[in-house]
């Protein structure tokens, strides 16, 4: 009985260890991607392979990689062979630049931050509005508890933190100080933090739990599909963060395999009409001017701040608000 | 002074061993230690007693003890009802008690905070009643005691298998009431199981991560545990300040076990002691560390 299996164990590994060997195409690109970027990729991939194939005769292998940003770029930093990065925030790309990985100037590489397309932070509540949340101000009502993943380890939680701060900046004598007042007192009638942003949606639309949920524009659509769409209502607030997708080509990686040109030109496809229309299509606001008009009946007109332009950028906004002793901890008085 | 063993390669085994615990254990071990020394006694000090720490570290030993108690106590029920009865599906019943193994830890606590959330199957009764369980401290305990279970139960069965009905049998026509059959015969002889059961349990649940944080609500000095402060400090591309934390741990929960182990090798003392004293040998073989042997 033993023997046999040990044997197959064997075999397997063998079979294991040699099956990437047999089945790659001529050039493969490994993508190192955020979580909830799934579905982007999923329809772009394709239509990149279509376009390379056309243009320079090459088949392409594109392979995904999806998990918390800040888990991928450090898988990506110790040695994960990623040709490019795309990311959910500067600060992830930012690291992978310190440690060498990606060009210093990443973010002049491509057009508009090298963020193909963007997205904004907005309010979902509940059928009929019945707290009449219309603002991120009213989340500091008394008995109004918003959901939202946490500020310190999410993606999402932070760029909804800086909306809210950003906001409360952009009111009538708003200050650094009267920001720091507004946004504790919306934590603190938090009843949770949800460890990530699908984990947020779930508690606030199946667990029922909260009168709001700040999510990204592009996520109010997934819960309309899952949970259908006379369930919640979509509130686009006064103003709001926007927030931007950073693409880079990992340089040391590129050189090593030799992939430089397909790897700038996966990323530089993502400027394409084609691929703005594949952002537009995953509710993603594409920089193309026209693409958006063409699908201005899903993007609401909304202002924006990015988090150069309010907080000098993410160098600068992630040290004062989410690291050990930030803001936010201090909203919570602690260290 | 070698003494015969029916097995050969003592040599090659115990340098495997060594190799293989080195790889797994000591060298990691040893490199989150050294990381963590690179500071100063004063900067450890202050990420390791920083408000938020302290408050994580009674959140997470807290609720970690309390769920191994609650599964010693039940635990042993579950052990004794599936050794010890006949019923119909007791196999199928037997085997649930590994599911909190099998299952991914992340699947365990989206469905627990489900359950036990205001709407939830179990929420919706327990929260009338004023009491919050999901998203609050007891939501943790909810999730490690969940997962601690099988520890309990696959400890306790092979010695409650080995327990021979002739020694209650012979308590009761001793005169000895089933309450001091208990208390004497019986559990004096899973003690140091049970206690094994208890440890297991007890350090799986520290180190938890996965389950816990989806049904914790992750309330700064509320319902934070010490692993997602790491993984926060992680987050911050602070290494150092994580290794801090996860030496902490490891300190804790080192001299925890070190306590326990101590407790066990006295009560196996103990008992073996007592067990001694009637001239027939006839007591239960009972190691002092009963391994876990899965059913």
């Amino acid at each position: 009985m033993k023997k046999p299996l040990r044997l197959a164990l064997l075999a397997a590994a063998i079979a294991a260890a040699g099956a990437p060997a047999l089945s790659r195409a001529e050039v493969a690109l490994l993508n190192v991607s955020y979580d909830v970027a799934r579905d982007f990729y999923k329809d772009y991939n394709p239509l990149f392979q279509k376009y390379w194939k056309t243009k320079a005769g090459e088949s392409i292998e594109l392979k995904q990689s999806h998990a918390g940003s800040t888990k991928q770029v450090r898988a990506v930093a110790d040695g994960l062979e990623a040709d490019v990065v795309t990311m959910n925030q500067a600060t992830d790309v930012e690291f992978l630049a310190d440690k060498g990985l990606v060009a210093r100037d990443w973010a002049k590489k491509f057009p508009g931050n090298a963020s193909p397309y963007t997205s904004t932070m907005v309010l979902i509540v509940r059928k009929g509005n019945p707290k009449g949340i219309r603002d991120w101000g009213d989340l500091a009502k008394p008995g109004v508890q918003v959901i939202l993943p946490h500020p310190k380890n999410t993606g999402n939680g932070r760029y909804s933190y800086l909306a809210l701060w950003g906001y409360a900046l952009r009111q009538a004598g708003g200050s650094d100080k009267s920001a720091q007042e507004f946004v504790g007192k919306v934590l603190r009638n938090a009843p949770l933090f949800a460890p990530g942003g699908r984990d947020a949606t779930t508690t606030f639309m199946q667990r029922k739990i909260g009168d709001a949920l700040s999510t990204f524009e592009c996520e109010a659509e997934l819960i309309a599909r899952e949970f259908g769409r006379g369930e919640f209502e979509v509130v686009y607030p006064s103003v709001s963060v926007l927030a931007e997708f950073p693409v880079a080509v990992v340089e040391k990686v590129v050189d090593k395999k030799g992939s430089r040109k397909q790897a700038a030109a996966y990323l530089e496809y993502l400027w394409s009409k084609e691929g703005q229309e594949n952002a537009a299509q995953n509710y993603l606001r594409p920089r193309d001017p026209e693409v958006l008009k063409k699908y201005a009946a899903q993007f609401p007109a909304i202002k924006t701040f990015s988090v150069d332009e309010a907080f000098g950028g993410w160098g600068k906004a992630f040290p004062a608000h989410f690291k050990d002793g930030g803001s936010f901890d201090q909203a919570f008085g602690t260290k | 002074m070698r003494r015969a063993n029916v097995l050969p390669g003592f040599r090659l085994s115990l340098g495997y061993t060594l190799v293989y615990l080195s790889l797994l254990v000591l060298i990691p071990l040893g490199g989150l230690v050294l990381k963590g020394a690179s500071l100063s006694a004063a900067q450890f000090l202050d990420i390791a007693g920083s408000e938020r720490a302290l408050a994580s570290y009674r959140v997470t030993f807290g609720a970690s003890l309390a769920a191994a108690a609650i599964n010693a106590v039940f635990g042993l029920v579950v052990a004794w009802v599936l050794v010890r009865y006949e019923f119909p599906f007791r196999r199928q019943i037997d085997a649930l008690v590994d599911l909190p193994f099998a299952l991914p830890t992340a699947v365990a606590g989206i469905t627990l905070a489900t359950l036990y959330s205001g709407n939830g199957w179990i929420g919706r009764f327990l929260e009338p009643a004023g009491l919050k369980v999901a998203f609050t401290p007891l939501g943790i305990v909810v999730a490690l005691t969940f997962i601690g279970l099988p520890f309990v139960v696959r400890t306790l069965q092979p010695v409650i298998e080995d327990i021979e009905s002739e020694a209650e049998e012979a308590a009761a026509s001793l005169g000895a009431t089933r309450a001091q059959t208990f208390v004497r015969v019986i559990f004096p002889a899973l003690f140091p199981a049970l206690l094994t059961g208890f440890t297991l349990a007890f350090s799986r649940a520290i180190g938890e991560y996965g389950s816990v944080i989806f049904i914790a609500g992750n309330m700064p000095l509320v319902s934070e545990i010490t692993p997602l402060l790491i993984i926060s400090k992680l987050d911050q591309y602070d290494l150092v300040g994580a290794t801090v934390l996860a030496t902490v741990m490891l300190a804790i929960s080192f001299v925890l076990l070190l306590a326990i182990n101590g407790l066990q090798w006295w009560a196996a003392r103990r008992h073996s002691g007592e067990a001694d004293a009637p001239p027939e040998p006839a007591r239960p073989v009972l190691p002092p560390d009963v391994a876990y042997r899965p059913a």
